[in-house]
């Protein structure tokens, strides 16, 4: 675990592994340092930021070194909601998106809809989720070139993410199948369906 | 119903108020005035609790008309202030930082700031339109919020507070103009620049662009080369971090600003110093002061918010 400074309000913690991460997030929640206004887990890091009326930097620090990550039962173990995304597989980069996998599109499905999924984090847009599976061979390039403009429900893989779109945007991650879910919507609270920690089950839809 | 009808937004208004917090882990930023001191000054001024949203105009040429008797107060960027009677029989200059008294139907109307970028126009009771999220700040990445002002924009005011505006002006710190120095703390990702780098970040001046806005502002100046390759995983981000593209152009997050972001930061600005760097208008020139991480607190204490 690394320290790094982030201006006057903020320390980045840098770990080794997603697990790491979602273990010091699991933690940080369930026992914050005085002074916390909120926390942005992602790939290999969390970012503390510190309110600024009572923040201490120092104190902050101290309370992390003193934090044993390892005694909160991590997200996968936890009794985090479960939610069940529906997915119709006919993305434009599903044959693609086999090929660099070296399955068959079949397969490709079968190991999507198989696999116990977990958001690590959020970012890139609101509700845009990052999610990581236990099935190890999900590795898979971006699109060399990136689309302007994604439809909403798209659901994607890049690298070791899976994640749903939430609305039109711009993006390059492989498009395998689309959704009829709404996994961000205003009008409930919260307003994703896909935060920290939770965990995801695709189900194909005929 | 009491409230201001936007007559002309002037080329960018938004209504803002202390910004959405706690959603940051949904990837939803904080967004808010960009100049907080400014819009809570604004506030206070009309005796609105300081999270009231206001508007915030760049580069002002705001026009509204009061609907009912409206009391309001222009903070920030000093711009040119005229108000004129319904019939346009008396046109009359008013004062920046002052509580303002405006008859129904009279028009306020904001000239270009003659410094500064931004400034905030508060309206007695709030800007009283659906929050998004806890809150009525328009966010301009993230598509959350009310729309930016536009011709017709219903301003509605809420219930007007208990307090009554005790001030009729406040004094305030000169807005800066053409160059500005800003406290930055080294990091979170010093380690991937060259010592050229580190000197030019010290040393030099850079120049506030055209493309600049609530999102960030984008830097000509010097280059910030990089130590080392490879690319960085997302990370999250705090305001004022200045991140480094590889194509060069580093942007300071201002209000705006993505929540998590994949290019190296090679220092962020001091909290206390933001206000000023989002007044910083295009060409401006900016100087960087390091300032050790350790000190970064005593320094909001120590040292009268140098405007």
């Amino acid at each position: 675990m690394q320290i790094l400074p982030c201006g006057d309000r903020g320390l980045l913690v840098e770990l080794d592994t997603l697990q790491e991460v979602l273990n010091l997030h699991a933690a940080l929640r369930a026992d914050p340092p005085p002074g916390l206004s909120e926390l942005v887990p992602a790939a290999r890091t969390v970012l503390l930021r510190l309110d600024p009326t009572q923040c201490d930097p120092a104190g902050a620090e101290r309370h992390l070194r003193r934090l044993n990550p390892g005694s909160v039962a991590a997200p996968g173990q936890s009794k985090a909601p479960l939610v069940e995304i529906p997915v119709v597989y006919d993305g434009p980069d599903l044959p693609d998106a086999a090929r660099l996998l070296g399955m068959s599109e079949r397969d490709l499905v079968a190991a999507h809809t198989a696999a116990g999924w977990t958001v690590a984090f959020c970012g890139f847009a609101p509700g845009f989720g990052y999610l990581v599976s236990d099935d190890p061979r999900f590795q898979v390039p971006r699109r060399g070139e990136s689309r302007t403009a994604v439809p909403p429900g798209s659901v994607a893989l890049a690298g070791e993410f899976s994640g749903v779109y939430p609305r039109s945007s711009p993006g390059g991650w492989q498009l395998i199948g689309t959704t009829e879910l709404e996994v961000w919507n205003l009008d409930r609270d919260p307003p994703g369906l896909l935060r920290p920690g939770v965990h995801v089950r695709f189900r194909e839809e005929a | 119903m009491r409230g201001l009808t936007v007559t002309d937004p002037g080329p960018s208004s938004t209504i803002q108020d202390t910004g959405r917090a706690g959603y940051a882990a949904l990837g939803v930023g904080r967004s808010g005035a960009a100049d907080g001191p400014a819009a809570a000054l604004a506030n206070r001024l009309v005796a609105n609790p300081p999270g009231a949203a206001v508007v915030e105009s760049t580069l002002g040429g705001v026009h509204v008309r009061a609907h009912g008797r409206v009391t309001v107060a222009v903070t920030g960027a000093p711009c040119p202030l005229t108000v004129a009677v319904p019939d346009a029989s008396s046109v009359h200059g008013a004062a920046m930082n002052t509580v303002l008294h405006l008859a129904d139907g009279a028009t306020l109307r904001l000239g270009r700031p003659t410094r500064g970028l931004r400034s905030y126009l508060a309206l007695r009771g709030g800007i009283d339109v659906p929050p998004v999220l806890g809150s009525r700040s328009t966010d301009l990445l993230a598509g959350l919020g009310p729309p930016a002002l536009a011709p017709g924009t219903w301003l509605p005011a809420g219930p007007p507070p208990a307090a009554f505006p005790r001030l009729d002006s406040a004094p305030v710190p000169e807005v800066p103009d053409g160059s500005i120095t800003l406290r930055a703390v080294l990091g979170p990702r010093c380690a991937w620049f060259t010592h050229e780098a580190h000197a030019s970040l010290r040393e030099s001046g850079f120049t506030v662009t055209p493309r600049s806005n609530r999102i960030g502002l984008r830097l000509d100046g010097p280059e910030l080369p990089r130590a080392r390759g490879g690319e960085l995983p997302s990370e999250g981000m705090m305001p004022g971090s200045l991140q480094v593209p590889p194509g060069g152009e580093p942007v300071l997050f201002l209000a705006d600003h993505p929540v998590t972001g994949g290019y190296p930061v090679l220092a962020v600005v001091h909290s206390a110093d933001l206000p000023r760097a989002a007044q910083a208008p295009p060409g401006c020139r900016l100087r960087f002061r390091i300032i050790e991480p350790a000190s970064a607190e005593g320094a909001v204490r120590a040292l009268p918010r140098p405007r």
